[in-house]
């Protein structure tokens, strides 16, 4: 069959793609676009001004506190998240008793709401009457001021992703470690090797496209897990667990400034390609490991 | 096998599952003990009801529920049309341009419908779809996650079944439902509970264009429910977060085998 | 009260006679952020408005908080859905103008009794209802800051329950004898805590009024952060955490504050009238209710919702809208609203209600808020406002969490507003 223009192909795709250009790739122009446009308000008309917007967010400081936020948001999250989504599977997949509990409590989170359980979070994190400072206290420490103290609020948030996000990339790894072959670890063991070499040395290289996958992902959540920023902290103190997603909200639907709100849309935009291009140039490597 | 090493990999490992699962511990014992309880533990604390009579009474939990039982079957129902016809037309058409139809898909993988609140916002008000299940909805109906999903199945379905499908007089749309979708049918059924999962617990996009409870869902229902704003009650909010939770949580635990396999299918494609 | 709404029923049978016999239809929007209790009694009002105007339908919308309330009233109407009037908060008066989207109550009132009716209200409570020299929004859902005690404790502390402290030295003091160490060295219970997230700038509000200061003018368009009274203003709260240590240091959830009273891990918090009454049903102890102690002088800010009917609409339409608000805002209706909820009743008549009268008499701690309007001012309310009140309000989680001084940090919150303000002069 040559290739050659398919009437069929395109109507059966065309549901898909009308759907996926009025909500991914338009709006996605029209926000840049936006980007240079500025009005007094929204029921005014909006004019061109060049790179105006930009040059605010460049003076704005909250914007700069917004990214370097966000950047110890995915170096606090993803690497933690993926360790503990790897011990989990090992373990639920190994000799451990009452391994389907266990399986079950680590899975849980994940289809728990994230906005209804922050407000349990709120309650662990809350100074002097809250779960975490009532287990401190019972061994003589006081606790920080989680929430309330700019150098333990992001941190409080991140654990909470963590908690959120850990058991769902389990699954990844689990799927993964059920099609490696017994016989390579019963070799392993024959030449004496440790738990801990036998991972380093065959489990880990082998999960590797697993790890790939859930890195991306983790990636992206970072980006996109605010939902318990509206309870916990509303990206205080100071803005010191402020994230950009947040921002935006903040900036269109608080502030009312859609311009402005755009122009940070596109910052997210160009964040999220560069995930993109680090994904295809570690495919691409993953080809020749092959 | 150092034993030390052994037991204290068993130790961590339930000391973690005890972690994970206190948030929803947490909800239990505040929802069924009185408000005195919330933050203080006793063996010997009474058990009641009334924090679900307080927070049925207190918010639309049912019209909510409805909501967002309506939502998500919208969502789905579209999701499961539309991708099978997408995905089955890049898995089994060849033709002019199907690598850029294939990225313009793959784009939605990294440029989340969450990244585009603004525009989607105004693209819907100039719909008129501001405060509809429909506009709650929209932005969700195609989901390059499933078309991607899709086509990687209908790719693995051996040329001589289409073949001998043909040949039996199918074709178009006919061979897709008797040949095509049957053989996929783990991995809708994969994609099925992802994306009930996804949109049951979906907050920031249904947050900003839902206005009243007639197109509300259960999380921001919740969330407005239990805002710090008015001052927290927790024992109301765990009576709450029960109640919003516990229909995907009973089905949750009744399949919890089946949910985990099918989470593990979507993860390996 | 009842000849009130006699007159009342008449005149809107005369109106009802006069006009159209069609039925209006009102949309109204309201902010609730509790889903429960405050939507029933909103809820009753209207059915007896109801009942009293049988051409009249209200569709009330619960819309969240504060905010979410004014998003989803203004995007409903641009996208051209009805909406006749809302509960919104009263300082956001100068951005409902600047989209032109609100009428001004003078324009709407024609009758003498209309006039006394918009006269009748406490003065403290219009200000931010006011601009330009015309009433723009209507008291209803309004409170102030109250200082809640808890009185075992001062006797506790050897201190008489009934005198809570007025000046800001007094307040230190207590604070410190009223804060309980256990034997660890760890806090059992702190002496007070001011809330510093969600509303930080309102509770600012309150300090600055009490050193002499306020800190925006009438127009909306100027403010004060960095005037040296202030920055002193600032000071002090931050010393409250960081040298007199009644309090913690950083920033204190305004959500769980409530909780922390209750559990009586502080003995006295700053709070809004508002929550009166679930603290009334849910103390274990014996607690009283004080004006906050003042510096030069004593003063609170004013908060909350007041009643904006929207331009956007039919004669007709602001009429019936004009009448509902009218009905809300009587003298009996204000009384049961206060009552139920613990928000103020908005005017003298409805504090000379029987219904007040009788609340006050059995539980005192009801006129505090009333009493404390003499000293009050009004809430921050300028153009830009959402922006305006992130800049503050960063500043004060700055200071409170020593990331910057008190100084520098409210420098910097004047120096971005004047900037986002310059477009307004």
């Amino acid at each position: 069959m040559t290739k050659s223009f398919n009437l069929k192909a395109w109507l059966l795709l065309l549901p898909a793609l009308s759907l996926l250009v009025a909500f991914t790739h338009w709006p996605t122009l029209k926000t840049l676009w936006r980007s240079v446009t500025w009005a007094r308000s929204d029921v005014a008309p909006s004019q061109f001004v060049g790179l105006e917007n930009y040059q605010l967010l460049m003076d704005d400081p909250v914007f700069w506190q917004v990214i370097e936020n966000n950047f110890w948001y995915a170096v606090g999250t993803v690497p933690t998240s993926i360790a503990l989504a790897i011990a989990m599977a090992l373990w639920v997949n190994g000799k451990i008793r009452h391994k389907g509990l266990l399986r079950l409590a680590y899975f849980t989170p994940t289809i728990l709401p994230m906005i209804t359980v922050a407000n349990i979070w709120l309650f662990f994190y809350s100074p002097g009457i809250g779960l975490f400072d009532q287990i401190l206290g019972s061994i003589g420490i006081q606790g920080p001021n989680w929430l309330g103290d700019p150098d333990t609020a992001l941190p409080s948030l991140m654990a909470m992703t963590i908690w959120k996000e850990a058991g769902f990339f389990m699954i990844f790894y689990l799927a993964a470690l059920q099609t490696l072959s017994p016989e390579l670890y019963d070799a392993a063991r024959l030449e004496g090797a440790g738990p801990w070499r036998i991972f380093r040395r065959i489990t880990f290289p082998l999960l590797m496209p697993t790890t790939l996958f859930v890195l991306i992902n983790a990636l992206l959540n970072a980006f996109k897990l605010v939902d318990h920023l509206f309870i916990l902290t509303k990206g205080g103190p100071n803005n010191a667990s402020n994230l950009l997603l947040y921002y935006i909200y903040e900036t269109a639907f608080s502030f009312l400034d859609s311009y402005y709100a755009a122009t940070l849309t596109v910052i997210m935009l160009i964040a999220l390609a560069l995930i993109a291009l680090v994904q295809i140039l570690m495919f691409d490597r993953k080809i020749h490991y092959r | 096998m150092s034993n030390w090493f052994q037991r204290l990999s068993t130790f961590s490992a339930y000391l973690l599952g005890v972690i994970w699962i206190m948030p929803l511990l947490y909800a239990f014992w505040a929802a069924f003990h009185p408000p005195e309880y919330a933050t203080q533990f006793s063996l010997f604390a009474p058990l009641t009801l009334e924090n679900f009579v307080a927070a049925w009474d207190q918010a639309p939990f049912y019209r909510y529920m409805l909501n967002t039982i309506i939502i998500t079957s919208l969502i789905l129902a579209s999701q499961l049309f539309v991708c099978t016809l997408a995905g089955y037309a890049l898995a089994r058409e060849k033709f002019l341009g199907r690598g850029i139809a294939f990225a313009l898909v793959l784009t939605q993988l990294m440029v989340m419908p969450e990244v585009l609140i603004v525009e989607n916002y105004k693209t819907l008000a100039d719909l008129g779809q501001i405060d509809t299940h429909l506009g709650v909805g929209l932005p969700y109906l195609a989901s390059a996650f499933g078309i991607f999903l899709l086509r990687q199945t209908f790719k693995t379905v051996p040329q001589e079944l289409e073949d001998a499908a043909r040949v039996e007089g199918l074709s178009g749309l006919s061979l897709i439902w008797k040949v095509f979708v049957p053989m996929a049918f783990p991995t809708y059924l994969a994609y099925s509970l992802v994306s009930i999962s996804y949109h049951w617990n979906n907050f920031l996009w249904p947050l900003v264009v839902t206005n009243t409870e007639d197109s509300r869902p259960l999380t921001v229902g919740m969330a407005i429910f239990g805002a710090p704003e008015s001052g927290v009650d927790w024992s109301i909010i765990s009576a709450g977060t029960l109640i919003a939770i516990g229909p995907l949580l009973a089905l949750f635990l009744v399949f919890q085998r089946q949910f985990i396999q099918s989470f593990m299918q979507a993860g390996i494609k | 009260m009842k000849t009130i709404g006699k007159t009342f029923a008449s005149v809107a049978l005369a109106a009802m006679m006069g006009t159209a016999s069609a039925a209006t239809d009102l949309t109204m929007y309201y902010p609730v952020a509790v889903g429960g209790a405050l939507t029933k009694i909103v809820d009753g009002i209207v059915a007896d408005f109801e009942k009293e105007n049988p051409d009249i339908n209200v569709n009330a919308i619960y819309a969240g908080n504060y905010n979410d309330a004014r998003v989803k009233a203004l995007a409903a109407l641009q996208s051209g859905e009805p909406a006749q009037l809302s509960v919104m908060f009263s300082i956001d008066v100068h951005e409902l103008r600047n989209l032109d989207a609100i009428e001004a109550f003078d324009d709407l009132i024609s009758t003498d009794e209309e006039r006394q009716w918009l006269d009748s209200f406490y003065p403290a409570l219009m200000e931010n209802g006011k601009a330009d020299g015309k009433t723009w929004g209507v008291p209803f859902q309004r409170s102030t800051i109250v200082m809640y005690y808890n009185k075992d404790a001062f006797r506790e502390a050897g201190l008489d329950p009934e005198t809570p402290p007025t000046t800001w030295e007094e307040f230190a003091e207590v604070g410190k004898a009223l804060k309980k160490m256990d034997d660890g060295g760890s806090v059992e219970r702190w002496g007070a805590m001011i809330p510093s997230t969600g509303y930080q700038y309102w509770m600012f509000g309150a300090l600055t009024k009490q050193n002499g200061e306020v800190l925006m003018n009438q127009a909306g368009n100027e403010t004060y952060f960095d005037k040296p009274g202030v920055v002193e203003a600032l000071n002090y709260w931050k010393d409250l955490g960081s040298k007199h240590k009644v309090m913690p240091e950083g920033v204190i959830e305004w959500g769980t504050l409530r909780q922390n009273f209750l559990e009586e891990k502080t003995a006295i918090m700053w709070h809004s009238t508002g929550n009166l009454t679930t603290v009334k049903e849910n103390a274990k102890f014996d607690f009283g209710v004080a004006k906050l102690p003042g510096q030069k002088e004593l003063g609170s800010p004013t908060g909350g919702g007041n009643f904006y009917i929207f331009k956007n609409s039919t004669p007709e339409e602001k009429a019936a809208a004009l009448k509902l608000v009218k009905f809300m805002t009587s003298a009996q209706q204000a009384a049961n609203w206060s009552k139920a909820t613990g928000y103020m009743g908005v005017s003298q008549d409805a504090y000379e209600t029987d219904t007040l009268k009788s609340y006050v008499k059995e539980f005192p701690p009801a006129a505090v808020a009333r009493d404390q309007l003499a000293d009050a001012t009004a809430e921050l309310s300028t153009h830009e406002a959402g922006r305006v009140r992130k800049f503050i309000d960063d500043a004060i989680q700055a200071a409170l969490t020593g990331q910057s001084s008190a100084q520098e940090a409210l420098e910097d919150a004047q120096k971005q507003s004047t900037r986002v303000l310059k477009r307004y002069k």
